[in-house]
């Protein structure tokens, strides 16, 4: 019990300096336009790792799954200009009937 | 706006509006300004909502893993309020799970979590107070509510974020606390497809960040990099290394 204790309060610091290392480094200042531009592009990139990883990655392997299927509907959804929430619910929906009856 | 020209330029026209609000750089009266912020929590917490939705059933699942290894009530509540980072909690209940050490946790939720690093000094120019307060309000950085709160050319928006914040830790709370207590009631949420929500709303976000042929190109090598780690790298290191295709931005346009 007591190693579950250290973990929770050792992963709760980790994360507490992770994320407040940039806002008390940075402060305020203006970041320059060089850092600006990298920046700009962090959110694309992040977002598209992320989309990757949560979609097909499972434990260090790559699968293709129910939620690859259902990725796919929310992919085709927006490009049809549906509304974000739609795509999303479309998603699940295509998710669980797979897993229910597939 | 993809050169650095224009990103400076495009920002300064934003402040001039004061849509986003620095303290040194606010118009109008204080009331004004107050009336500008709580507007911009409201909003926030609204596009935050849908992320709850999923952040609730997320934070069962975890209630309900944290069940099952026998950490109790407690201790898995007090993870979420604490730590309040989903992979991460997800990561130790693997490590620890499978009888790991202590060391081995928290090596893992590093890995995952140092994706904040960046995130932070990217919304650092925007937050408000000295030190401690600015350490404070860079935790509600999250994946969700950072990317909503962006506003291309790396201009991001303080209030929606922290707004968007709010709903989705109460949700990871709350459904820590409903996993851990009646965990077998509930079965599997899975089932039902929700675990689908996140990769799904990422899509969507990603795709309203799709601005021009720069941001694409980003997004194509940070997806291919990402593939090519997941099998390679241990869980975090395959979207942290996928920033690196940012770097594209240092070439001019």
């Amino acid at each position: 019990m007591t190693t579950l204790w250290i973990a929770i309060v050792g992963v709760a610091l980790a994360s507490a300096s992770i994320k407040a290392a940039g806002p008390v480094l940075v402060g305020g200042r203006e970041l320059p336009p060089r850092a600006l531009s990298v920046i700009a592009l962090l959110a694309p990139a992040l977002l598209a790792a992320l989309v990757i990883t949560e979609t097909f990655g499972e434990d260090q392997h790559l699968v293709l799954d129910e939620r690859a299927a259902g990725v796919a509907v929310a992919a085709a959804a927006l490009a049809l200009r549906a509304p974000m929430l739609v795509a999303v619910a479309l998603a699940a929906v295509t998710t669980a009937l797979l897993r229910a009856f597939v | 706006m993809t050169n650095s020209g224009d990103c400076s330029r495009a920002s300064h026209a934003t402040y001039e509006e004061g849509a986003l609000s620095r303290p040194s750089e606010m118009d109008g009266t204080e009331r004004e300004a107050r009336t500008r912020e709580s507007d911009g929590y409201r909003a926030g917490a609204w596009a935050g909502l849908p992320f709850a939705v999923a952040t609730l059933v997320l934070g069962i699942s975890f209630g309900v893993l944290a069940r099952s290894l026998g950490w109790g009530i407690v201790a898995p509540i007090v993870f979420s309020v604490i730590a309040f980072s989903g992979s991460a909690q997800f990561a130790v209940a693997a490590v620890l799970g499978a009888g790991g050490g202590v060391a081995a946790a928290i090596v893992a939720a590093v890995l995952l979590n140092a994706r904040f690093g960046p995130m932070g000094v990217a919304i650092a120019p925007y937050l408000k107070g000295g030190r401690f307060r600015r350490a404070l309000e860079g935790q509600a950085v999250v994946d969700a509510s950072w990317a909503l709160a962006s506003r291309g050319g790396g201009r991001f928006d303080r209030e929606f974020m922290i707004g968007a914040t709010i709903p989705q830790g109460v949700a990871w709370i709350v459904g820590t606390a409903v996993g851990a207590l009646g965990g077998d009631l509930i079965g599997n949420p899975e089932q039902l497809g929700l675990d689908v929500i996140f990769p799904a709303f990422f899509l969507v976000l990603l795709a309203e960040e799709l601005r021009d042929a720069r941001t694409v190109t980003v997004a194509l090598v940070a997806a291919a990099l990402a593939l090519a780690l997941v099998p390679l790298a241990p869980a975090g290191v395959p979207v942290i290394a996928a920033c690196v295709a940012a770097l594209i931005g240092l070439r001019r346009s």
